[in-house]
């Protein structure tokens, strides 16, 4: 028996299928769920995939958070299921308050799509584990509103305690993905909750898990064994 | 029937690139003098029936968590008088 990850489709999502896909070569199960469903069909970790659902009218992730399978993933996220946000996803998890801050549009007005390099700061969350802290790794970056936003009490706390689980190279040429794209506060393209189950970035893993396509590395499926092994040893 | 207006403005220490596009480019169109520009969002709730105290607690409820992120946005709440046409 393997684990079984579910992926929420939502209508404007557009990485289901690339995060199924990534589950599947990590060696678990993907299964597809619906917005519309309150039922979660058992599964032991999911994952909100990027995209821009319900068209990211009045705030991105806003109208997704109260879809009816938000539901479900926010009282089981408090149980402590394992959530995984990736984009729109991380979006979804602010606008549900399950990590806080909260993401607004870049800096600089623009869509912003390239490989770019982050930090791993935390590897002890279930979405983190099978990389190393300090580790440096490169992998897709595309959204509109991508600046991540907290008051300074909780930034403080954030860095306090550990939780931002990944950070954008501030270090060498924007051309070569260095630098904060977006105007990320502390330069965080990623956190995690107290418990570490709930993990939030803006860049994909889901498209940096084979050698053939994306950015020609692996970088992102460490995300998905990290899973994988954790729900297997449980 | 009457109108109720929620006005929604990002929480003031948190940069607004939109509205400091709009700022900059009020030179070239002839407006001197404007420092500052804070973009932000409006929303007309045509209500059903009378506006007493219980319908703005449930309209300040509806503003609080789904049309404002208070995050990072602060809102009013406002009754507007709608002047109907022809009468």
């Amino acid at each position: 028996m393997t684990a079984r990850i579910g992926v929420v489709t939502f209508p404007g999502s557009l990485d289901d299928r690339d995060t199924q896909r990534a589950i599947r070569l990590a060696g678990a199960e993907p299964v597809a769920l619906w917005h519309k469903d309150k039922d979660l069909k058992q599964v032991d970790a999911v994952v909100l995939p990027g995209g821009f659902s319900y068209g990211d009218y009045l705030r991105a992730g806003a109208i997704s958070r109260f879809s009816p399978v938000m539901e479900t993933v926010i009282e089981q996220a408090k149980a402590g299921l394992p959530v995984l946000g990736i984009c729109n996803g991380f979006q979804i998890l602010t606008e549900a308050h399950l990590l806080p801050g909260g993401m607004l549009g870049n800096d600089h007005l623009h869509f912003i799509c390239r490989d770019q390099k982050l930090r791993v700061e935390n590897a002890e969350t279930c979405w983190t584990s099978d990389y190393t802290a300090g580790q440096e790794i490169s992998i897709p970056l595309k959204n509109m509103d991508g600046r991540y936003v907290a008051d300074q009490y909780t930034l403080d706390k954030l860095e306090a305690e550990g939780r931002v689980a990944f950070r954008y190279l501030a270090r060498g040429e924007a051309a070569d993905g260095y630098g904060n794209p977006n105007g990320s506060l502390n330069d965080i393209a990623g956190i995690t909750n107290e418990a570490g189950n709930v993990v939030g970035l803006m860049p994909h893993p889901e498209h940096a898990v084979e050698p053939l396509v994306g950015t020609g590395r692996t970088d992102g499926l460490p995300f998905f064994t990290s899973i994988l092994k954790k729900l297997v040893n449980v | 029937m009457a109108r109720v207006v929620v006005d929604v403005m990002l929480k003031p220490e948190i940069l607004d690139p939109q509205g400091q596009a709009v700022q900059r480019a009020l030179p070239r169109l002839g407006f001197e003098g404007v420092s500052d520009v804070r973009q932000g969002k409006r929303f007309e709730l045509e209500v059903d029936g009378p506006v007493d105290d219980a319908a703005l607690a449930r309209i300040h409820e509806l503003a609080e968590s789904f049309l404002a992120n208070t995050v990072i946005e602060d809102f009013t709440v406002k009754v507007e008088e709608v002047v109907e046409a022809g009468k």
